[in-house]
């Protein structure tokens, strides 16, 4: 038994979802082109002529669009409407100065959330469903993605948000929730505090919808268990649109990329070469259905495989691996995106040396963030109160910066270990791919 | 009327006190008195020795980070209430205490009370006015 949220397109063959990207790449390259400078620029620089797109064989002569690309273009440079015919915007999580913001017509958004529908449909849900979303809402993408989406299957959908755990499982048992929508670490303290407080019979869940950070098997197996429900991962960008780029079907092998409106390809990081399919390499993908923001050839920075294996729940959607790593140095911890360049900006500001460490950790499922400074005689003081002032000061920094609470340790001058070459900044013990 | 107090970085990690004494050690350097502050990661050790000067240089030297302070070193009767009566003085002139501590001497009997104010000169002035004797750095090295 499996459940489609649009059985034609999700199952097309892949004849039709060739001939759908063809059509939609040639007039979105078109689209940019005629009214996104920014894009006529860097095709020009590439000698690259919107005729010479005619179908998806031909994106490979398309230039790359990298987050700076994004953050150059910051705020209105890559809105291919009139600013009269967006209706949203949304933007990436917690970062300042890495700022990137994406833009939606309300077609856009009706995409959007039939995508987020399928990915709703294809973890069981039906307008019998009470859809529990307990992703952020606001500039994230996350909580705006579901809630559109469960409104399409016609759930009874609970925008909760993220945090005040206690109403969260409050709600979930007094309204009956039966589908979970949060990040899998949410998900995972959800479950602990439930069966601390001993209300793990009086919950009605089936299925969970997890995505915006990496999780493990292990992971999913611990939800799954403690929550007594099936979780599905689901897969996407703020810049592509938000969650629902890609989606898990009951088989849990990979995630189907809803291809009638994105082209994934698998590239060389290194070199840019496209890869093919069982390749591992760096995703990359186009958006062809868009009015607003339509991206060609943006690199996600993720290490993924693709495959088009024929899948048992009867989907031709091409499906992309768990991401297994990154090509950048970009830390993904509680669902926000933290660059180290932006805890050296803190750093330097606040009188510290550049010569630090980040250490992620995963305790009970919930990540932790610390930053190893070292401490200067400057800093240094005979009293300890005004070292810790110091430190709050910092932590109250970093948290104004990332967006979250990291953890300031003072270590000893020294102590961190210089490295020859690269200095290894990140030590990520979550292993997470 | 002043002695120097060298206070010293130490992440709270096995072996960095081990460390430093062996700095100290090797360096023939003697300690009078010694306090350790510390926090869940670090402490801040506190230490009265005989040649201040030469210790911040070895201890700099060792790669550690050092700071010298002026604090008051307050002789009182090593006797019920001794300390008492120096708190009540400090406390009565306004003088806010940042941290104390203690050591004894076999010499003369006595014992020191190390005292950490904002105001060393009022501190100073308070407490000879009230008929204490503080110590100067020459005097406790001969301790």
């Amino acid at each position: 038994m499996e459940n489609y949220y649009q059985r034609e397109i999700e199952c097309a063959s892949p004849e039709q979802i060739r001939a759908w990207q063809d059509e939609r790449l040639v007039k979105t390259v078109h689209h940019v082109y005629d009214n996104v400078a920014y894009y006529r620029n860097l095709m020009d620089a590439k000698g690259v002529r919107p005729e010479d797109i005619r179908s998806r064989d031909d994106l490979y002569k398309l230039p790359f669009l990298t987050k700076d690309d994004l953050r150059d273009a910051y705020p209105y440079g890559l809105l291919a409407v009139p600013r009269a015919d967006a209706v949203r915007i949304q933007s990436t999580s917690g970062t300042t100065g890495r700022r990137v913001v994406a833009f939606y017509t309300q077609h856009d958004i009706d995409l959007w959330d039939e995508c987020c529908a399928r990915a709703i449909v294809a973890a069981g849900g039906t307008r019998e469903d009470v859809v529990q979303v307990s992703y952020g809402y606001g500039l994230f993408t996350g909580g705006p993605g579901l809630n559109g989406g469960s409104h399409k299957v016609g759930c009874l959908t609970l925008p909760m948000s993220s945090g005040n755990t206690q109403r969260q499982i409050q709600f979930m048992v007094d309204l009956g929730a039966t589908i979970l929508c949060c990040t899998p670490s949410y998900a995972a303290y959800l479950g602990e505090t439930i069966h601390e407080m001993g209300l793990q019979d009086q919950i009605q869940l089936k299925a969970g919808i997890f995505g915006a950070e990496a999780w493990s098997q292990e992971m999913r197996r611990d939800i799954e268990k403690s929550l007594g429900i099936k979780a599905y991962d689901i897969y996407g960008l703020t810049e592509i649109s938000g969650p629902g780029v890609s989606f898990e079907c009951s088989e849990q092998t990979g995630m189907h990329i809803n291809e009638d409106h994105f082209i994934a390809e698998i590239i060389d990081p290194k070199t840019g070469e496209v890869l093919p399919d069982g390749e591992k390499g760096e995703l990359v993908f186009t958006s062809i259905t868009k009015e607003a923001f339509p991206l060609l050839r943006y690199r996600t920075r993720d290490i993924c495989v693709l495959t088009r294996e024929k899948c048992s729940c009867g989907r031709t959607f091409v499906k992309m691996s768990k991401p297994m790593g990154r090509s950048d140095d970009m830390l993904i911890v509680k669902g926000v995106n933290v660059f180290p360049s932006q805890i050296e900006t803190v750093l330097i500001n606040k009188g510290y040396p550049a010569n630090y460490q980040i250490i992620v950790d995963r305790v009970n499922n919930s990540d932790r963030l610390e930053v190893q400074v070292e401490m200067t005689p400057e800093m240094f003081s005979d009293s300890v109160s005004a070292i810790a002032t110091q430190e709050a000061a910092l932590v109250e920094a970093l948290k104004a910066m990332l967006g979250i609470y990291a953890k300031v340790k003072l270590v000893a001058p020294k102590s961190i270990t210089r490295s020859e070459g690269k200095a290894v900044r990140i030590i990520d013990n979550r292993k997470l791919y | 009327m002043t002695v120097k107090q060298i206070s010293v970085f130490l992440e709270n990690r096995p072996g960095t006190l081990a460390a430093l004494t062996d700095v100290l050690s090797a360096n023939q350097i003697d300690m009078r008195a010694l306090s350790l502050s510390d926090t869940a990661d670090f402490g801040v050790l506190r230490i009265i020795v005989d040649d201040s000067y030469k210790a911040a240089f070895v201890l700099k030297e060792a790669g550690f980070i050092c700071s010298v302070t002026r604090v008051l070193a307050l002789a009182v009767s090593d006797t019920p209430g001794g300390f008492a009566k120096a708190v009540t003085v400090l406390g009565k002139n306004g003088i806010n205490l940042e941290y104390a501590y203690a050591f004894t001497t076999k010499k003369r009997g006595l014992a020191y009370m190390i005292l950490r104010v904002a105001d060393n000169d009022a501190a100073i002035a308070a407490l000879t006015a009230a008929g204490f004797t503080l110590t100067c750095q020459d005097e406790l090295v001969e301790l």
